[in-house]
């Protein structure tokens, strides 16, 4: 089994105004040194499968059809070992 | 017995919010110390909010019958005949704690939890409605909470696709830290076709239908009657979390469920969760049941006997089927989607027996679980007369139109478009008239008949007088219904004051609910439900007094309904409920008096006549349904020329004051005087007419004009632009998405 | 009179609307789908409705975009049936790929429901706007949380060349009179055939005199008669 993390951020270039909110939101707490700031998802789950490769093709397949706007967005996928509970 | 099966201490039952006085009561009727879950269960049912054990005795006092009552208090949520066949089915219920730690959590799965009040008995919901409190405009949280709260609603009722059409947005700063978030909702439903909670059929299956059950909201009814302190905050986790699209399958399915024959009972999993809806169902049909814990869908591993019972998890219910409709229900929650297990069955024995692991977990008698909660006669010490404050200490010296203009401005008046702009009006595309007039009104799909719906309060009022304040609550929302043209039916309200152990508070409530009770006598709008949210205090600071109420009425036909809106120029404005010679009004405890005055006192507020309501209503609805008037307003928060401007600035018409200048008193003009209404007339003539034959007091105040402004008399004049941009700019500038 | 079908998703709340308006002027009820059916019959106009398809959950439309009885959908669109998404509607037709760009969240970061008024565009390339009069101007409410319609420079003008802009917020002169920041004031595109509009406003909730007007129906009408 293997650990999937997407990150899903808006591709540059695309408004953001979530983030726009929120570094103006920070701005007023005094925190000026945030800019640029970029709003996203993050989807993990668990895979059966064993293989990196293999896993990180079916995620992308995945990120391709349905869990990821192409057309805004950007994706980033992790694939590491399983670290099991208890 | 397994895990739980130790004895349980008072100092256990302390932290659930028994006192030690319960406690002993709990074991005596017993015959035995409690197990934990035991424990927990029969808290949640003797929790203020289950129990109603300070206010029982009060409530008991409300009218609660009539003619047009189908179900009274005790079900889910009011039933009222609507003719036609038809019934309305409606509710009003706090989620302020909730609201307080996480708004827009708080406020959606409020919601969430009124919505499934209505349509568990039958009814599909039409119509929700908003009771809104928030602190000063200034106070640090406000503007995080109203941005949060008014998201929340909109985030469930938007989703579900229920229009949001009415209610009330009001700050005081006695709600800096602890707001008031009263949902109303309102379906309709066959009256022949209504659905009960009580249990019946030994040996029927039980099922749980929904959500699965995590650890969310456990204890949520006993917090929901507890005073409230800086630590809360902290409990966060306990809070619920809402999912609009469970809700909306979840009412889909119940309903197709409920058309299809296949149920006996049904109850949702509200406060103190499967507790209180595994013994109201059970008790109220006089009987038992068993449930094995081990069949309940849960969300998260290793949860105790306890933890189930008491979750507040949202989009579950209950229902008791008949023997032979499990196939039936099977395919309609696999056309939602919906996972549903069978958890127990209806047993004769008297007991809620639950079973885990297959040994006993629970074994109690219901009857001292839902009759022997206490019911105490709390002290209670009535609030002391005020004295109002002459007119001559407040009028300031300044032009009508400045006054006016200031008052518009304000957080009393100020337009709530910012808000309601947030909520889907629309959708079901029966909305005939929605919020920023008087009442809302929604048709009844597929017929000509609509129902008015409204909330109202005004908490300075109440807290200065909570008899007077609360009939003023009464008659403000039979005024507000009356306007639109619909006959009032009946009432909800939601009771929400501070701690009822305080005899100061205690005084409020009792005061307030025999107000509201002569009220609903007189004008014939019975209670059929409600709620009491009690220790609404931070800190041992209560908040102003609000008992909330919720409407209903019904006009026979829609074409006949007006709005506040003005129509056309050359139409007569007259003042209904006030002789042509009266000078002066009443503005003690008014907005003029806050506002202008700046006096921030209680001091008396205008007295109610109930008599002059009742038949300034019915000479409204006569005018209304004989087309002598084209636009119809409540006099209230603001008095006539407040009302005026709201008109004015609805229809887009100019207005000239006809009354000599020695008549426009800032009294005149401001005075909050009860059982009036603001109407135009095409027809002078008729409508004079009419008065004399009903006997009414009217007086005629200005013309209707094209000239897109406010002649106050004199050179006395704003345009219509001016008064709009101070009135509907003063909430987006608060919020922040207006630029200055 | 077109043969009109409305398909309805979990989630979808103004299937019931859109049909009771469909009947008011067909005189006839519209075929109903539901999501997970597999096959459906031949019809001129098939219609997707608003609401929140699958809780607006991943991405509004994502989820309602890929469910079973959209295989019958760009079978209908291939073969050049008429198709009118509505708010959640079109969001589906862009997560569908049918129609180009997409719509984010609204600007002000809030839900907005409120009149708006509209422009008509492009009514002679668009067949589904045959019926309509270029620069018609229609008052029709909006009532969303995504309705900020985006699309990058070079498809936007792509579709500006085909005559895809179909329908635009009017420049009232209103500080807020488009409700969303939609780029170019967009407020519904068409497909490259013309046979496919998405429109974030309601036109069934102005479909009547308790409406307060009556200019959605006339739209509607226009769209229906297109495809008969």
């Amino acid at each position: 089994m293997l650990r999937v993390t997407i990150t899903i951020s808006l591709k540059d270039g695309v408004l953001d105004p979530e983030g726009q909110a929120i570094e103006h939101s920070l701005g007023n707490l005094g925190y000026h040194e945030a800019s640029d700031i970029r709003t996203g998802r993050i989807i993990s789950f668990t895979i059966d499968e064993t293989n990196l490769s293999r896993a990180n093709q079916k995620v992308a397949k995945m990120c391709e059809t349905l869990l990821v706007n192409t057309v805004i967005e950007n994706y980033d996928i992790t694939v590491e070992d399983q670290v099991e509970d208890e | 017995m397994t895990e739980g099966a130790e004895h349980t201490t008072v100092d256990q039952a302390r932290d659930m919010g028994l006192s030690a006085d319960e406690f002993d009561r709990i074991c005596e009727r017993l015959g035995r110390i409690p197990n934990l879950t035991e424990l927990g269960i029969f808290s949640a049912m003797w929790s203020e909010h289950c129990s109603y054990k300070s206010s029982r005795r009060w409530l008991k006092t409300l009218p609660i019958s009539g003619e047009q009552v189908i179900h009274g208090p005790g079900e889910n949520a009011g039933v009222v005949d609507i003719g036609d066949g038809m019934a309305a089915v409606f509710k009003i219920e706090s989620h302020n704690h909730p609201s307080f730690i996480e708004p827009y959590q708080g406020a959606a799965t409020g919601v969430g939890g009124i919505l499934r009040d209505v349509f568990t008995m039958g009814a599909r919901p039409v119509a929700l409605l908003n009771a809104l409190r928030f602190g000063a405009p200034d106070h640090a949280l406000t503007r995080h909470l109203v941005s949060g709260v008014v998201s929340g609603i909109g985030g469930y009722g938007n989703c579900i696709g229920i229009p949001t059409i009415g209610g009330e947005t009001h700050f005081d700063a006695s709600y800096n830290q602890n707001i008031l978030v009263n949902a109303m909702a309102v379906g309709l439903a066959r009256a022949d076709r209504i659905f009960l909670s009580a249990a019946s059929g030994v040996g029927n299956p039980v099922i749980y239908i929904g959500a699965k059950t995590g650890r969310d909201g456990i204890h949520g009814a006993t917090m929901a009657s507890a005073e409230f302190s800086e630590e809360d905050m902290s409990k966060r986790p306990t809070v619920q979390v809402g999912d609009p699209l469970a809700g909306k399958l979840l009412m889909e399915a119940s309903l197709e469920l409920m058309a299809s024959d296949a149920v006996v009972s049904i109850q949702d999993m509200g406060a103190a969760g499967l507790t209180s809806s595994s013994v109201e169902m059970s008790s109220k049909g006089g009987l038992g049941m068993e449930i094995d814990l081990d069949q309940v869908p849960i969300r998260e591993k290793g949860m105790t006997p306890y933890e189930i019972m008491l979750s507040e998890s949202q989009e579950r219910m209950l229902v008791v089927l008949k023997p032979d409709a499990t196939e039936r229900a099977q395919a309609i929650f696999d056309k939602w989607d919906l996972d549903f297990a069978i958890i127990g069955k209806v047993t004769d024995s008297g007991h809620l027996v639950l079973t885990a692991q297959d040994e006993i977990v629970a074994d109690l008698p219901l009857d001292p679980l839902v009759n022997d909660a206490p019911e105490y006669d709390r002290p209670h010490e009535a609030t002391p007369p005020l004295s109002p404050i002459d007119n001559a200490e407040l009028v300031q010296d300044m032009p009508l139109s400045d006054a006016l203009k200031a008052m518009l401005g304000s957080h009393f008046l100020a337009s709530r478009r910012w808000v309601y702009e947030q909520y889907d009006r629309h959708v079901m595309a029966d909305t005939v008239i929605e919020s920023g007039g008087d009442a809302a009104l929604v048709r009844v799909h597929g017929t000509n008949r609509g129902l008015a719906v409204t909330t109202d309060c005004t908490q300075r009022y109440v807290l200065a007088d909570p008899y007077q304040g609360a009939m003023q609550a009464v008659a403000e929302a039979y005024r507000n219904i009356t306007a639109t043209g619909a006959k009032p039916l009946a009432t909800t309200n939601n009771l929400n004051f501070g701690n009822p152990e305080k005899s100061a508070i205690m005084g409020q409530i009792v005061g307030s609910i025999k107000g509201m009770g002569a009220a609903c006598s007189a004008l014939n709008v019975p209670v059929v439900s409600g709620n009491v949210s009690l220790y609404n205090e931070t800190d041992g600071q209560a908040i102003a007094p609000a008992p909330v109420i919720g409407m209903v009425g019904v006009i026979s036909d829609i074409k006949d309904a007006v709005t506040i809106a003005l129509k056309q120029a050359g139409e007569t404005l007259y003042i209904i409920g006030q002789s042509q010679d009266t000078a002066d009004g009443w503005l003690s405890n008014s907005v003029y008096a806050h506002v202008i005055a700046g006096n921030d006192t209680a001091t008396a507020p205008p007295s109610v006549d109930l008599g002059s309501e009742q038949k300034h209503g019915e000479y409204i609805r006569h005018l209304i349904s004989q087309h002598l008037v084209s636009a119809v307003h409540d006099i209230g928060d603001g008095g006539a020329l407040a009302a005026l401007a709201e008109m004015a600035m609805a229809g887009n018409i100019g207005v000239n004051l006809t009354l000599e200048a020695e008549q426009l008193t800032h009294g005149w003009a401001f005075g909050e005087d009860q059982a009036r209404y603001l109407v135009a007339s095409a027809d002078p003539t008729a409508l004079e007419a009419a008065a004399a034959r009903y006997d009414i007091n009217i007086q005629k105040i200005a013309m209707t004009s094209d000239n897109m402004q406010l002649k106050l008399g004199g050179s006395d004049i704003i345009s219509i632009e001016e008064l709009n941009s101070v009135y509907e700019n003063w909430l987006p500038e608060l919020m922040g998405s207006k630029k200055q | 009179m077109a043969n009109v079908a409305v398909i309805s998703f979990p989630g979808s709340n103004c299937d019931r609307d859109i049909i009771t308006a469909v009947k008011h002027i067909t005189g006839t009820d519209p075929a109903q789908y539901w999501h997970k059916e597999t096959s459906m019959d031949k019809h001129d106009l098939v219609i997707l409705p608003g609401g929140f398809s699958f809780g607006d959950y991943l991405r509004c439309g994502a989820i309602a975009a890929r469910s079973p009885i959209m295989d019958e959908m760009m079978e209908h669109v291939w073969r050049g049936g008429y198709v009118l998404g509505i708010c959640n509607g079109f969001q589906i037709l862009t997560e569908a790929g049918i129609l180009p760009g997409t719509l984010m969240r609204n600007k002000q970061l809030q839900f907005v429901c409120r009149d708006v008024m509209l422009t008509i565009h492009q009514t002679e390339s668009n067949a589904i706007l045959a019926q309509c009069k270029e620069q018609m101007q229609l008052q029709i409410p909006v009532a969303h949380n995504e309705g900020n319609y985006f699309a990058d420079p070079d498809t936007l003008k792509k579709m500006a060349d085909k005559g895809q802009i179909a329908v635009t917020y009017t420049n009232t002169g209103a500080e807020n009179y488009n409700p969303n920041g939609a780029i170019n004031d967009i407020a519904g595109v068409t497909s490259e055939n013309g046979r496919v509009l998405g429109l974030m406003p309601h036109p069934e909730r102005k479909a009547e005199d308790i409406h307060g007007g009556q200019d959605g129906r006339l739209l509607l009408t226009s769209v229906i008669e297109a495809a008969s």
